[in-house]
């Protein structure tokens, strides 16, 4: 339970700044990417990315429109919307203050900690 | 807010219904098609190419499932279909479903009743601002509130703690508004009133402080709402009119807001009116007499930060300053601070006791209602232990089950919360509108707020969980091999024996607080009973009273005097009348004045120095006959005990007995009353209830109104004939004295209505509690005894197949249950015995220790039982053993 909470909350974030980087993309082109970029954390269960962006969407960070792909078939588009990207920013704040800390917390050495 | 965003969607997705799996389906299957694309132009075999592109999507059902749960609630779509699957089991038994519902409905209708009236007369304060820093200022050991306009003055002006203090007096008037002349009650107001109480007029102006300049400087009458609705058809243009008050012009100056009604939380006026029109208002003015203490209330609003503490210590400095300058008229000028909404310590600490012993009690009925539940719920579980063990066996968890089985506890408490205030809505309604005394404009101003819904949800809920609790044993229990395998029969015989241990000690304490509840309320009737044949000191039957103030038609002094005379010679007039006198007051109608008396060897008439304080009668010659009064030793007044004649009084025994010594002792001899008038004891009158039901025993005189003049004019008529025609000719007779004259007339049983209305009150709800654990008796037995006779009807059967007699058969299937009642009857008895020692706070004269009462209540519970247990025993006597066996 634990475990995927961690999961989605990184995915979400995840999603969050690729949109914002790529601009709108189907939810194969948002794994595709995060797969590039992450390496294994999308490497298989892609699936679990809809449940995410589905739940994106209700709390209005994201927002979707079928659109047409590059085979030109019908696929669903999302997009940032401005909700999500101040989301975005703040939780990538967040992020960098927790990661500066851990890091800092890490590269102590034991006389420092006296 | 995200996460609020996010809740309103899945909720709106779920209240729509909205199945949008067609949108995940046509992404999966896009997401795959260009994953196998990728994999196809990577250089493998379509097949292959698909085959990777699946894998690496995952599981489609666990997709699909985390899709659907994150669009809706799924908790609160697993509870609707638990209570789905409730209702429909509820349904199947609607017999045990009603009389669960309807049991929690009286029980939890009783409580939201009682937190209801709890609610409005001791939790909610004052309708007026700052109500939390309100208080009314109480004097000496006897948290006498009664205070004098100079002594009010001298309190107002040099206290340094209130923000304002004020002050007021509840009186009568005839009110003459141009059509016929009736009583009103209204409030006869210190100039600062409105100001001190921050409430802002509906219609027009308050009067204030500024309006007065001395005696007589302020006709002026404020209505309440209520009086401008019922006596001037909300007519705005009311401002500025003048109405006649005790025939004396007064000018309308403003209507006050609906939800104002005055300091008092039960007495509504129709008017305020100031102070200094006292001399009109009441036909003559003390406002200049330190010792006359007619001020009723003095109340007022502490300054921000005082504590009451120093608000204490602030008045004895004022007090202190007070029995210095006046010793001949202040004494014992200590303080205390009280609510001014129950009337201070006068009323407060009755109905607090009063309603925390009501709510104890209804406590005890849901208690008592859930035990009943229980057992009911726990027979319940496990009659359907086959079902519960088919459930586990097919791989439920026990949690699911239990989670069913509170659903359907708490379905059922809720149904039975929403009927139980449903009806105690509507009787809080009927309360708040009804009028219990009608001479006086007495209310209780009882509706349901948030707080009377909350407390019931709240109960309802906690009742629920409470009976659904029961069974969770039970569930737990089960081992789902063994039921299967032994069948119904063997269940019984497996596990029944402790089950029904539990099942009745729930009945027997279910009982226990039935027996309880039928114990006080028989203890209250009784003691309501008697006190109605208690010895008052005047006999109230065959007599009628009429209640009138002179001064409201505008007499005083010598015409007031010529009045009554004519009076009580018109009610001689009538055939059929044996005696006529009258008193300033009829004991016992609320109100009354009391005065210090002194030995006669006492020089300094300070109230410290005083040998009793009594209460104080103006009487006419006939009074004591007419009352029915007996008078124990010397005599009766004449009409030559008049203003030339000297002083005398008639005092009662106790006076007699703390003055004189004693009754033989007194008459003859002198005291002296708080003027210093030297008074002789003519003659001696049997004791009496003078103020209060439930008084201590008190000192008493009686003053001849020739000696002492009074406006306030009690007639008693006292006759054999029929009091309602003899009614209708006094009616007559006294329009034909002064049609202007307003009056209120009716029989001295009826009269005593507000002195025995505590006592009313207390027995009629008492009662009704009774009554309900009586109802709960039943069905506790009821349910017992059905249910051990459907569960033994196959033993029954071969008992009666094996030349078992009647009374074999009914011991065998009812004796348990009578032998718990047994049990419950003596163990609720005592325990009622001991309880109601606090009734007798509440109900004049009750005792438990009242053969009548216990006997009452031993039959009363037998009587319950034989009706709960009649409808089972006819089913046990009526079984057929043939049929019974060939059936199985």
């Amino acid at each position: 339970m634990k475990k995927t909470d961690v999961l989605q909350g990184t995915l979400a974030l995840m999603v969050l700044k690729t949109l914002d980087v790529l601009g709108p993309l189907h939810g194969y082109g948002i794994a595709r990417r995060i797969e590039q970029i992450s390496g294994d954390l999308l490497a298989v269960n892609q699936g679990t990315l809809y449940p995410v962006l589905l739940k994106l969407e209700q709390e209005g960070a994201v927002a979707s429109e079928w659109g047409a792909s590059e085979n030109n078939r019908r696929a669903r588009f999302y997009r940032l919307t401005r909700e999500g990207r101040k989301q975005l920013q703040v939780e990538t704040e967040d992020w960098e203050k927790t990661a500066a800390i851990i890091g800092r917390f890490f590269e102590a050495k034991a006389e420092d900690l006296i | 807010m995200r996460w609020l965003r996010r809740f309103v969607r899945r909720a709106v997705n779920l209240a729509t219904g909205r199945v949008d799996d067609e949108r995940l389906r046509e992404e999966i299957e896009e997401h795959i098609a260009l994953d196998t694309e990728a994999n196809l132009r990577a250089g493998m075999t379509p097949v292959e190419a698909r085959r990777r592109a699946i894998l690496k999507f995952g599981g489609v059902g666990t997709v699909r499932e985390d899709y659907r749960a994150e669009r809706g609630l799924p908790w609160i779509e697993n509870l609707a279909q638990d209570v789905r699957f409730s209702v429909r089991v509820l349904r199947k038994s609607p017999g045990f479903t009603i009389a669960a519902v309807l049991t929690l409905a009286l029980a939890i209708g009783a409580n939201s009743v009682v937190f209801g009236v709890l609610n409005a007369l001791i939790l909610k304060p004052l309708n007026v601002p700052h109500a939390e820093s309100l208080y009314t200022i109480e004097r000496g050991g006897y948290k006498d509130q009664a205070t004098s306009y100079p002594d009010y003055l001298d309190l107002r002006d040099r206290n340094r703690t209130f923000e304002a203090l004020t002050a007021y007096i509840l009186i009568p008037v005839g009110m003459d508004t141009g059509k016929n002349p009736s009583q009103a009650w209204g409030y006869e107001v210190a100039g600062n009133y409105f100001d001190a109480m921050g409430v802002q007029p509906f219609l027009g102006r308050f009067f204030n402080a500024g309006d007065e300049h001395g005696p007589n400087s302020a006709p002026y009458l404020v209505l309440s709402w209520s009086y401008w609705h019922s006596h001037f058809q909300e007519d705005r243009g009311v401002v500025g009119r003048v109405v006649q008050v005790n025939k004396h012009p007064f000018t309308i100056l403003g209507v006050a807001p609906p939800a104002f009604n005055g300091t008092l939380l039960f007495f509504f006026p129709d008017f305020w009116a100031p102070m200094v029109q006292e001399e009109q208002l009441q036909g003559r003015s003390v406002l200049n007499d330190r010792g006359r203490r007619t001020i009723y209330m003095v109340l007022g609003h502490l300054k921000p930060g005082v504590t009451q503490a120093q608000a204490i210590a602030d008045l004895d400095s004022v007090g202190a300053y007070l029995e210095k300058t006046y010793p001949k008229d202040d004494g014992w000028m200590t303080y205390s601070l009280a609510r001014p909404s129950l009337a201070g310590d006068l009323l407060g600490p009755g109905v607090r006791g009063f309603m925390t012993g009501m709510m104890l009690l209804a406590g005890l009925i849901l208690v008592a209602a859930c035990a009943n539940l229980g057992s009911l719920f726990s027979a319940r579980a496990a009659d359907r232990s086959r079902e519960v063990a088919l459930r586990l066996a097919l791989g439920s968890t026990r949690r699911r089950i239990l989670r069913a089985l509170f659903t359907e506890a708490v379905l059922v408490s809720l149904c039975g919360g929403a009927v139980g205030l449903a009806g105690s809505v509507a009787l809080l309604r009927q309360l708040s509108v009804w009028h219990p005394v009608p001479q006086f404009p007495i209310y209780v101003p009882v509706y349901a707020d948030a707080k009377v819904y909350l407390v019931a949800l709240l109960l309802a809920l906690a009742s629920g969980f409470l009976f659904g609790a029961v069974p969770v044993r039970q569930i737990l229990r089960t081992n789902p091999y063994e039921v299967v395998k032994a069948g119904s029969a063997g269940i019984i015989a497996g596990h029944g024996g402790r089950r029904l241990v539990l099942r009745d000690v729930l009945l027997v304490a279910q009982i226990a607080i039935s027996a309880v509840l039928v114990t006080s309320s028989l203890v209250a009737v009784r003691g309501l009973a008697r006190s109605m044949h208690a010895s008052f000191g005047f006999d109230p039957r065959n007599a009628v009273v009429v209640d009138t103030d002179l001064s409201m038609a505008g007499y005083s002094g010598d015409r007031a005097t010529a009045m009554q005379k004519r009076m009580i010679g018109a009610m001689e007039t009538i055939p059929g009348v044996k005696s006529v006198g009258f008193t300033s007051l009829v004991p016992l109608s609320g109100g009354g004045s009391t005065e210090d008396v002194f030995s006669e060897q006492t020089t300094e008439l300070k109230p410290s120095k005083a040998a009793a304080n009594v209460a104080v009668f103006s009487v006419s010659p006939e009074y004591f006959s007419a009352a029915g009064t007996t008078v124990l030793i010397g005599r009766n007044f004449s009409w030559h005990d008049d203003s030339g004649a000297p002083p005398v009084a008639v005092v009662n025994a106790i006076f007699a007995r703390k003055v004189f010594g004693s009754v033989s002792n007194a008459v003859g001899r002198y005291y002296k009353r708080d003027d210093g008038t030297r008074v002789q004891v003519a003659g001696v009158v049997e004791d009496g209830k003078y103020y209060q039901m439930t008084e201590d025993p008190r000192a008493a005189e009686f003053l001849p109104f020739l000696q002492r003049p009074t406006q306030l004019t009690a007639l008693v008529v006292r006759s054999d004939r029929d009091l309602l025609q003899l009614a209708t000719e006094m009616r007559s007779k006294l329009s034909g004295l002064d049609s202007g004259l307003p009056f209120n007339l009716q029989t001295w049983s009826d009269g005593l209505g507000l002195a025995l209305f505590p006592s009313r009150v207390a027995t009629v709800s008492l009662g009704v509690l009774g009554m309900m654990g009586a109802m709960l008796t039943i069905t506790g037995i009821f349910g017992m005894a059905a249910y051990s006779v459907s569960k033994r009807l196959r033993e029954l059967g071969i008992r009666m197949a094996l030349g078992a007699q009647r009374r074999e058969v009914l011991r065998v299937a009812l004796g348990r249950a009578v032998k718990l009642l047994a049990i419950g009857s003596a163990a609720g008895l005592v325990l009622g015995i001991l309880a109601s020692r606090v009734l007798a706070f509440i109900v004049y004269q009750a005792t438990p220790r009242d053969p009548l009462v216990l006997a009452g209540v031993v039959v009363a519970m037998a009587l319950l039982g034989v009706v709960a247990a009649w409808i089972p025993a006819q089913r046990a006597l009526s079984i057929d053993p043939l049929r019974l066996l060939r059936e199985e």
